[in-house]
């Protein structure tokens, strides 16, 4: 019923937008709390092709709304685990700045 | 064109540019408090785009996760993390930005190519429309039992990961003599751990 107004590529240009907005942001954020905005960011525009190709290809079975509401779930197990993870880098380096966060690196 | 379609088209213009702003907000302001509270917009406004997309049920649930609680739990970590602090220019940061900006650019161009390119198989069979949720319970009892379970004892074990992780370590007992710990001298006197002591901050004094 919505075939016709909008086409698929209309929400799939606009999920191209934010995942590359998202990949831009967890590149280049230097606080550590604007990382995981952009995980959530790019997850989003994940769920947002799945939407749209449950509706526009899979009209009758909606596996892409299941498949959606399996990446909110992991995405919000996966919010939770990463903001104690920057708890606790917090409490011991002081600092939420990824740059200094190098104690891995070399 | 009808109204309803023409309602439609309206809706999605606004819904997306409201979204493809407020996320270019949330990676580009200064402010994070900001940014935290533009992304509860974005993610109100992708809700909007599944009900166009004639999924309630989904949307309702991305209201209740993301924005009831993905995005209160991002306002905690900044409430627990705001501290004032200048970040030490980096070398090269331009560049970097630069350098990404091009690559994120080249990655949406194929992506919008490949949109635009691929023959999908249009029109798919009709959208079942309301009956959506419906159908969402059957696929959960019945195909996608396992994962459905599954899930489930993933939130299970992040719930006790993040627990775990973000507690703090407080010893009830002093390790080498066997007394019992004073509390309060050990949160106070817990200084961090991994910071360099050739840091500009200096290490946290004992009282």
């Amino acid at each position: 019923m919505t075939a016709d107004a909008i086409p698929l590529q209309a929400y799939l240009t606009v999920a191209a937008f934010l995942f590359c907005i998202g990949v831009w942001g967890l590149i280049n954020s230097r606080n550590a709390v604007r990382v995981l905005m952009s995980i959530e960011l790019m997850l989003n525009a994940v769920n947002l092709n799945l939407m749209a190709f449950s509706n526009y290809l899979d009209g009758q079975l909606v596996r892409g709304q299941v498949f959606a509401i399996f990446v909110i779930t992991v995405a919000a197990a996966e919010a939770a685990v990463g903001l104690a993870i920057l708890l606790s880098l917090y409490r011991n380096r002081e600092t939420v700045d990824m740059e200094r966060f190098n104690l891995l690196r070399w | 064109m009808t109204v309803a379609s023409s309602t439609q088209l309206v809706c999605f213009v606004i819904l997306s540019s409201t979204l493809v702003l407020g996320s270019l907000a949330v990676v580009l302001l200064p402010n994070i408090v900001y940014s935290a509270f533009l992304l509860a917009g974005v993610f109100l406004s992708v809700a909007g785009l599944y009900l166009l997309l004639n999924a309630s049920f989904v949307a309702a649930a991305q209201v209740l996760v993301y924005v009831g609680a993905v995005n209160v739990l991002i306002l905690f970590a900044i409430m627990l993390v705001n501290k004032k602090e200048n970040l030490a220019p980096i070398p090269g940061m331009a560049l970097r930005r630069l350098l990404s900006g091009a690559v994120c650019a080249g990655l949406l161009g194929l992506l919008i190519r490949v949109a635009f390119t691929t023959p999908w198989a249009l029109p798919g069979p009709t959208p079942v429309g309301e009956d959506a949720t419906i159908r969402i319970g059957e696929h959960l009892f019945s195909d996608y039992l396992l994962p459905f379970e599954l899930a489930s004892v993933l939130l299970l074990m992040s719930m006790i990961g993040a627990i775990v992780l973000a507690r703090r370590d407080v010893f009830s007992t002093d390790i080498i003599t066997g007394e019992p710990a004073d509390q309060v001298l050990i949160e106070k006197e817990r200084s961090p751990l991994l910071l360099e002591p050739t840091d500009s901050a200096p290490l946290r004094s004992s009282p």
